[in-house]
């Protein structure tokens, strides 16, 4: 089994093209009518929807794509769904800009709500779906639809809240997942501490500089390797956000100004400069994949999407390494570490669903059953135990189905424990600010810890210098100051530039030629007459 | 009238082609060319002295380009050698232009940081020149008889290599001869994963999309493998966790 750095690739450039889409005035984007929900669904007609979806490079959740749209077709059978897989919500984003321009964009699409901010550059592309949810035949729990659909006060609160961009829903979640903290009791113990039920980040690196204890063959103490990194985090965004949020330190706002560069984004760098320094820390960009050095014993605190519950620990059911290399341990999951154990915070991630707006109405009507369909039940319960996934509706978490998944014992329990860890947490999870250019700012959050990491280990000096050139760098790489306040639509962008001048005086020249010429012609005709 | 009528017309001509240029214009500004090729009179590494240097520290070698992945928004990896051994150049910064020019035989100086990810060596945060010197002709090396052995196949990590008379396993319960991503979740387009063995040993082998995608001999041919077909397979020594090569070319027989 292996699994590549391709996301990555992806993901750290992703933000580049954002900014480049919604600061050139060049792209092309199509322009729509509004959506209006039609009185009736024409079901004598053929419709045929694409659906872009996202999997965890996870063969099962490929299974119940297929066979929710084959239990879908079965009731709708006017209704053709071509499903297209990714693996990479960065690629998707990619290629729905791409198609956006030239107007081919999937019907159905999965997605962030980051992505959809960017998405509604183009006016009317993403359909709001405030007047579907409520449509009393076709909306949810509507009297029409064909399938046991949620209602609209079932979909948890907090869940739905994150699919609202300026007032509107854009989006419906599909399944929601937090970061947690993936622990080696085994290790923990065996340096002589307990683990509390809410880590905190001091404790993390307490015990990460006690496991740095060498042998007299330089080996570490804890593993008998040659290799420990006690602490790696997958998603050095997330990290970073996370601390500011646990902090209450500035990151973005709903307006879309950008405070990511502040003192305590400083000072946390400086001790994650200290600790890296120590040995004691690194993330999956710089080293890799946490759960396989977890897995071989050269981990033992790992931090990954409980939605990648199903690679971490001895008896993971997917592995990277090789089975000659799995070190025998006992797997805790806790929430992701804490400043404040009275007050934990952790994010709220996973997968929305989107629509795209098309000129046919009863096509947009068809996508949206289809959307619908996929928050049914059947589809969440099956889902959200192919990894340690939360159903985005409490009718689907209350089900009998649902409690019985889990507390089946044959489940692999680390899966079981981090889904229960979000399900008992869900009122501590947060999101960041959803705006045109947020992706960007997540990326340049990731940036930083990943830099800093990087530059402890070549050596450089980190130096109130080092970072005031790190910030311009990030700055300026993800063009952040043309962002902030990028709501704001009175930013004085300076004066024009020669060149946009003259085409502007020119296409005047043009329309005043037009005028021109038919007035000229108005009066040659009148004359005639 | 009619004067007027083409006048007006080239007029909006005019207009289009130049607000077209207009976009062209800050495209071509974003993307500066490295124009200059550079005598070597700077100082690099020999392969021994790459192998020998540490972790995280900057290096400069000149290499051969052996082959490229795509390109993307200014960056691009490289497969690269010299004679003594290859290298993994990751995401190295280069324009649309430079990349075009970066054909297998052209010779680069490259600076850059080794690094290691998940057991690859390679070299990381990496700019490059174009230089005069030409390159060296690399031939695959024939790793057929190290083929169980991960010592012997490491100490060839990132090489140009051959193995021959391979024969093609199952790779998944149902009987197939090649995946779509590792668990077969993919779909065209994807990497292909598929198995070989030598009798004794069974390993996986990748087609990256990134380095041949579905249009390449290459991904057609094993899309067309059949368990039990007897291959020749020549790729880079890629390494994560243990060897993962990337596979150029097969030929069944």
């Amino acid at each position: 089994m292996i699994r590549s750095r391709k996301a990555l690739s992806l993901m750290l450039s992703a933000s580049v093209l954002v900014s480049s889409l919604f600061l050139s005035a060049c792209h092309g984007q199509v322009q729509r009518a509004q959506f209006e929900v039609p009185d009736a669904f024409d079901s004598m007609r053929q419709y045929e929807i694409t659906f872009w979806a996202k999997n965890d490079t996870n063969i099962n959740q490929t299974n119940i794509y297929n066979q929710a749209i084959e239990n879908f077709e079965a009731l709708y059978p006017n209704i053709h769904v071509n499903i297209r897989l990714y693996t990479d919500y960065n690629k998707i984003y990619n290629d729905v800009i791409t198609n956006i321009a030239t107007d081919t964009t999937p019907n159905v699409c999965i997605t962030y709500p980051d992505h959809i901010a960017t998405y509604l550059t183009g006016e009317n592309t993403v359909v709001p779906l405030d007047s579907l949810f409520e449509d009393p035949n076709y909306g949810l729990g509507g009297s029409l639809v064909r399938f046991d659909s949620p209602s609209l006060d079932e979909i948890v609160p907090e869940f739905l809240q994150e699919c609202v961009i300026n007032n509107n829903h854009y989006c419906i979640p599909y399944m929601r997942s937090t970061e947690a903290l993936y622990i080696n009791k085994t290790y923990v113990e065996a340096l002589g501490y307990e683990i509390p039920d809410i880590v905190t980040w001091d404790f993390i690196w307490e015990v990460s500089e006690a496991a740095m204890a060498r042998n007299n063959d330089g080996t570490y103490a804890i593993n008998g390797q040659s290799i420990m990194i006690p602490f790696i985090y997958k998603s050095s965004d997330n990290m970073m956000i996370t601390m500011l949020r646990q902090l209450d330190a500035g990151y973005t706002d709903s307006m879309g100004n950008i405070s990511l560069f502040n003192n305590t984004t400083t000072s946390l760098l400086r001790t994650i400069a200290d600790e890296v320094a120590l040995g004691t820390f690194s993330t999956f960009t710089v080293s890799g994949y946490p759960g396989n050095f977890l897995n071989a014993g050269q981990c033992i605190f790992a931090v990954d999407s409980t939605a990648g519950a199903t690679w971490m620990g001895s008896d993971a059911p997917l592995m990277d390494i090789h089975e000659s290399e799995v070190v025998d341990f006992e797997t805790v999951v806790r929430p992701v570490p804490q400043f404040d154990t009275n007050n934990p915070q952790m994010i709220s991630q996973g997968p929305s669903i989107c629509i795209f707006n098309k000129e046919d109405p009863q096509e947009v009507l068809a996508s949206w059953m289809f959307a619908q369909y996929l928050i049914s039940n059947e589809v969440q319960i099956a889902y959200a135990g192919t990894e340690g996934y939360v159903p985005v509706t409490t009718c689907a978490q209350q089900s009998q189905e649902y409690q019985d998944y889990l507390n089946d014992p044959s489940q692999y329990d680390v899966k079981i424990a981090a889904t229960n860890m979000l399900l008992d947490n869900i009122d501590n999870t947060f999101v960041t600010a959803v705006f045109n250019g947020s992706t960007s700012v997540r990326n340049a959050a990731a940036q930083l810890i990943d830099s800093t990491v990087k530059s402890v280990r070549r050596r450089e000096t980190i130096d109130s210098d080092y970072f005031d050139d790190l910030y311009a760098e990030v700055t300026a790489l993800y063009r952040l100051d043309q962002l902030s306040g990028a709501k704001d639509s009175k930013t004085d962008l300076g004066p024009l530039p020669s060149e946009s001048k003259f085409l502007l005086i020119l296409l005047g020249v043009v329309w005043i030629g037009i005028g021109a010429y038919f007035a000229a012609d108005l009066v040659k005709k009148r004359k005639k007459a | 009238m009619k004067t007027f009528k083409k006048v007006l017309s080239l007029a909006v001509v005019a207009a289009m082609a130049l607000s077209v240029f207009g976009c062209a214009s800050n495209e071509a500004a974003e993307t500066e060319a490295n124009e200059t090729e550079v005598a070597v009179d700077a100082e690099y590494l020999s392969y021994a002295e790459y192998e020998a240097a540490a972790l995280d520290t900057e290096v400069t070698v000149l290499c051969t380009v052996m082959a490229t992945q795509s390109w993307w928004e200014d960056k691009i990896t490289v497969y690269a050698a010299d004679q003594d051994g290859a290298y993994f150049i990751y995401e190295m910064a280069c324009s649309e232009e430079d990349a075009a020019n970066l054909t297998p035989g052209t010779t680069i100086l490259v600076t850059g940081y080794k690094t290691e990810w998940e057991g690859e060596v390679e070299i990381s945060d990496a700019t490059f020149e174009f230089t005069e010197t030409d390159g060296v002709a690399i031939a695959a090396v024939d790793l057929t008889a190290d083929f169980a052995d991960d010592d012997a196949l490491l100490a060839h990590q990132n090489q140009y290599f051959s193995m021959t008379g391979l024969t093609v396993e199952a790779i998944g319960d149902n009987g197939e001869a090649f995946f779509y991503k590792w668990d077969n979740s993919g779909t065209q387009g994807d990497d292909l994963y598929f198995t070989v063995s030598d009798g004794t040993t069974t390993r996986t082998f990748t087609v990256e999309s990134y380095l041949t995608g579905s249009d390449t001999d290459v991904y057609q041919a094993v899309e067309a493998l059949n368990v039990g077909d007897t291959i020749n397979v020549e790729g880079y020594m890629y390494w994560y966790q243990g060897p993962n090569p990337h596979i150029t070319s097969v030929s069944v027989g």
